[in-house]
């Protein structure tokens, strides 16, 4: 006797849970979608957000801080900066005359910033980067506005 | 010379070119119901892309999957490889052609309606072995094998609960068993405690059987089980693969059709103030709905499970059920 | 539902779970020999995902490491961040300021948060339940949000540094952390109501893939896997590091050995989790979160250190071997689902497919981190 109320009384309750659990849908039916229509929407990102590296310029001058003393290259786990330098005639500092961030092998870690004592780097905050083709990811920070490119 | 002129074979092509017109627009439009309705559950937002909110997808879908190439495999028995999507998808448009959609609108009232939906129905089962057999991959074999057992497990409490309707209607034609349920909603079947107190019990039980004659989830060994296994149907490409969808929906709808008949009254009002053919569809639709709303809630379940709620569970109460009901018919 | 694995009835034939599998999460690649349904025996096959961390901390300086070890275990990055920076911290000696002990138990415990809700989802759907995935989601949305306020990321957290963690976190992150502690509790109660109460989760994972205590301990198994055999052990309890000890919370464990213990356990554990971030929060002190005086070049002194943390999926531990120079001599990872994976040859013999594959998902498994 005592098998056959067990027997109605676990039907009973397992339907129980299944109600309980549609309720649960049927309440979220009602609640706004938390979705961003991609790439309709823009979002906008967090101060502190890494997104490839770029050159801080001067305010004036438009010139980049930076002085090519390579310890953004040194520090980089996988070598993915290059950066070159001349002295022009009659300059205190170095000047740099090639730039280039290979993104492909950049893992967004942050060292070269932490590095540069000369505050030349910072993150951007650029996060949708799609291309079809792999050289739009070999930045040139020097000329970046003007070769348009994955950005 | 009249007797070809007659209105009564014109009137029937009519109705045919309307139902398979009617199958083929729910069949397109509710994939696209349940994507969105899954979007509305999952807090997201469907389809967007195709036409504004998404409502021209199933015509992407359709001219997609209409322009892949058809290709059949080498070494298929190649009647049964062609035979089976067909097996699948006629005999529902031919379900449809009973059902009475309103007081008016029936394609062709036949007075045994009820018993040729449910024999209609298990040609499903038969198409799908073929598609399982003919495709000369051993795993389409046993899940087809599983999908049989799935389908007739479940086609015994369907048919006791249809006997059981039968005992209390005294008739297998739909239309009739519509118009006894006129007047308010306290007609209908569903709520004729006083011939047989089980009878919401027994709604309950037709709904679950119907999700798994139709291969719904909870119930979907053969669509989404197999994680290793690809199914039935998997050497079917293009329209083949088309062909089986489609039947599944239309599937969906004729059982919820069947439903709104037997249990919820059909075209008329629960008010009985105006019955009509879009009471009919509101109820369809309902159904529909809830179909689509415990796909999404529930896990799977396993395939023991599935057989265990069957033989253990729905089959004792189905028969209690038409024992009770004959007892309280009898006595009353 | 299980056979006697000894005896071979019928013809077997051998197939192939993976290496593409929507079930594996991640390249796994398991060579199956089925009878019918049941399994007669499984032999997971790894290396897929094999990247050589190891050789590359060779040849890679001690901050330049953090790069790598965020994306060993890339769900519970900031977990590895923590055992690394502690291992380098304990082998150079240097002291970490007592603000950014609790900025990395804070983070850590987080992400220990979206790592079992990265589970969760996954899981449910090998089950065939499609939904409780976007629930999760959200919630494990409103946590990267918050880490990446203060980290920069979203998965692959390079967060910490020697001597402490890299930036500080504000008002914002902290309101957004209280904000989120009542949130996440009653979405817990949501996925009780909606799965763990579920007859038919209940009956998928009831009784299914039981694990016996001693074939955890045979193969080394930690974590989840280990709780829910019955055994309490814990690494932030019974080897405790950082300031766990000052902290009020326990460790779930279940008897029951099955899969629906380790999914209880991980659940549980979310709660705890919460519990921490409460405590840490109400007394973070004000202070610096770098030490001082840490060498722009590290050069530890010669010697080698174990360190061991709780990682989302069991006890992470790191071996550093320095030879005094700025590279490491040897650095040998010790991964968590290694040793889950290796247990489940055993233990899903005689099983039926689909069961073992809720056993698979059960234990929690990333396979880059088996791979490294």
């Amino acid at each position: 006797m005592v098998g056959v109320v067990r027997y109605f009384r676990d039907i009973a309750l397992g339907l129980y849970t299944l109600m309980v659990g549609m309720a649960v849908t049927f309440r979220n039916m009602f609640q706004p979608a938390v979705t961003l229509q991609y790439p309709h929407e823009h979002l906008e990102m967090t101060p502190r957000f890494r997104g490839p590296v770029e050159l801080i310029r001067d305010q004036e001058t438009g010139q980049p801080h930076c002085v090519v003393c390579m310890m953004c290259q040194k520090a980089c786990p996988t070598g993915c900066i290059d950066v070159d330098g001349e002295k022009p005639a009659g300059a205190k500092r170095k000047v740099p005359t090639r730039f280039i961030l290979n993104f492909t092998t950049c893992s967004l870690c942050g060292l070269c910033v932490e590095s540069c004592k000369f505050d030349a780097l910072r993150h951007s905050r650029v996060y949708n980067q799609a291309s079809t083709r792999k050289e739009d990811f070999i930045m040139d920070l020097l000329h970046l506005k003007e070769n348009g490119g994955a950005s | 010379m009249t007797e070809l002129l007659s209105t009564e074979p014109i009137r029937m092509l009519v109705f045919l070119v309307g139902i398979v017109m009617f199958v083929a627009f729910n069949a397109a439009y509710l994939t696209l119901l349940e994507r969105k309705a899954s979007s509305w559950f999952q807090r997201r937002l469907g389809p967007m892309e195709v036409g504004p909110h998404g409502l021209l997808q199933p015509i992407a879908d359709g001219i997609k999957l209409a322009g892949k190439q058809i290709i059949i495999p080498d070494g298929v028995d190649r009647v049964l490889f062609i035979l089976s999507p067909v097996m699948v998808s006629v005999p529902v448009i031919m379900n449809l052609s009973t059902i009475p959609f309103s007081e008016t609108i029936e394609a062709r009232n036949v007075n045994l309606g009820l018993l040729m939906i449910l024999s209609f129905a298990s040609f499903n089962v038969m198409g799908v072995m073929f598609g399982g057999w003919a495709s000369r991959n051993k795993y389409s074999v046993i899940s087809a094998a599983r999908v049989v057992a799935q389908n007739v497990a479940y086609e015994i409490p369907m048919f006791l609960i249809a006997i059981s309707l039968v005992v209390v209607t005294h008739t297998f034609d739909l239309r009739e068993t519509v118009l006894l349920q006129s007047g308010g909603f306290w007609n209908w079947n569903l709520f004729k405690l006083g011939v047989s107190p089980l009878m919401p019990v027994a709604c309950l039980l037709f709904f679950v059987c119907l999700l798994a004659e139709t291969n719904r989830s909870p119930f979907d060994m053969m669509e989404a089980e197999s994680e290793l296994i690809a199914g039935a149907i998997t050497e079917y490409s293009g329209m083949g693969f088309g062909l089986f969808f489609i039947s599944e929906y239309a599937n969906i709808v004729v059982g919820s059709c069947l439903v709104t008949i037997l249990f919820l009254g059909g075209w008329n009002c629960p008010f009985g103030l105006y019955p009509g053919l879009h009471w009919f569809f509101v109820k369809m639709y309902g159904i529909i709905f809830v179909v689509i709303w415990v796909r999404w809630s529930f896990p799977r379940i396993q395939f023991y499970g599935l057989l265990n709620l069957s033989w253990k569970i729905l089959i004792p109460v189905s028969l209690a059920h038409l024992l009770l009901t004959c007892v309280m018919v009898k006595l009353w | 539902m299980s056979l006697d694995a000894t005896t071979i009835q019928g013809e077997t034939f051998v197939v192939n779970l993976g290496p593409q599998h929507p079930a594996t999460h991640g390249v796994l690649r398991v060579k199956l020999t089925l009878d019918g349904e049941y399994i007669m025996n499984a032999e997971p096959v790894i290396g897929y995902s094999h990247r050589m961390h190891e050789k590359m901390a060779e040849n890679r300086t001690y901050p330049q490491y953090f790069a790598n070890i965020g994306r060993i275990d890339y769900v519970g990055a900031m977990i590895y961040n923590f055992g690394y920076a502690s291992a380098v911290e304990r082998l150079a000696g240097i002291q970490v300021p007592e603000r950014a002990e609790y900025i990395r138990v804070i983070t850590s415990e987080l992400n220990r948060i979206a790592s079992h809700l990265l589970w969760f989802g996954p899981f449910i759907i090998d089950l065939g339940g499609l939904t409780p995935l976007l629930y999760a989601f959200d919630d494990r949305e409103a946590i990267l949000n918050l880490l990446e306020s203060v980290a920069g990321a979203r998965l692959t957290f390079s967060y910490f540094r020697f001597g402490g963690v890299c930036n500080d976190i504000d008002e914002d992150f902290m309101a957004g952390c209280r904000a989120f502690i009542p949130r996440m509790r009653e979405r817990l109660t949501l996925y009780r109501r909606l799965v763990t109460e579920n007859v038919i989760f209940r009956k998928r994972v009831e009784g299914i893939g039981i694990i016996p205590p001693e074939i955890c301990r045979t193969y080394g198994a930690t974590g989840p896997v280990l709780r829910g055999s019955g055994i309490r052990y814990d690494v932030r309890k019974n080897e405790p590091y950082s300031i766990y000890p000052l902290l009020d919370f326990d460790i779930p464990a279940f008897a029951e050995c099955d899969s629906m213990a380790r999914y209880r356990v991980r659940m549980e554990e979310m709660n705890q989790s919460l519990r921490i971030v409460e405590q840490a929060l109400d007394r973070l002190p004000s202070g610096p979160v770098m030490a001082e005086k840490v060498p722009r070049v590290l050069k530890p002194p010669k010697g080698d250190c174990y360190f061991n943390v709780e990682g989302a999926r069991g006890s992470f531990g790191i071996r550093i071997v320095s030879d005094g120079t700025d590279t490491p001599y040897r650095l040998k990872l010790r991964t968590p689902c290694f040793a889950n994976l290796s247990l489940f040859g055993e233990v899903s013999r005689g099983m039926l497919l689909a069961d073992s594959l809720a056993l698979l998902g059960s234990l929690d498994l990333c396979i880059p981190d088996v791979d490294r």
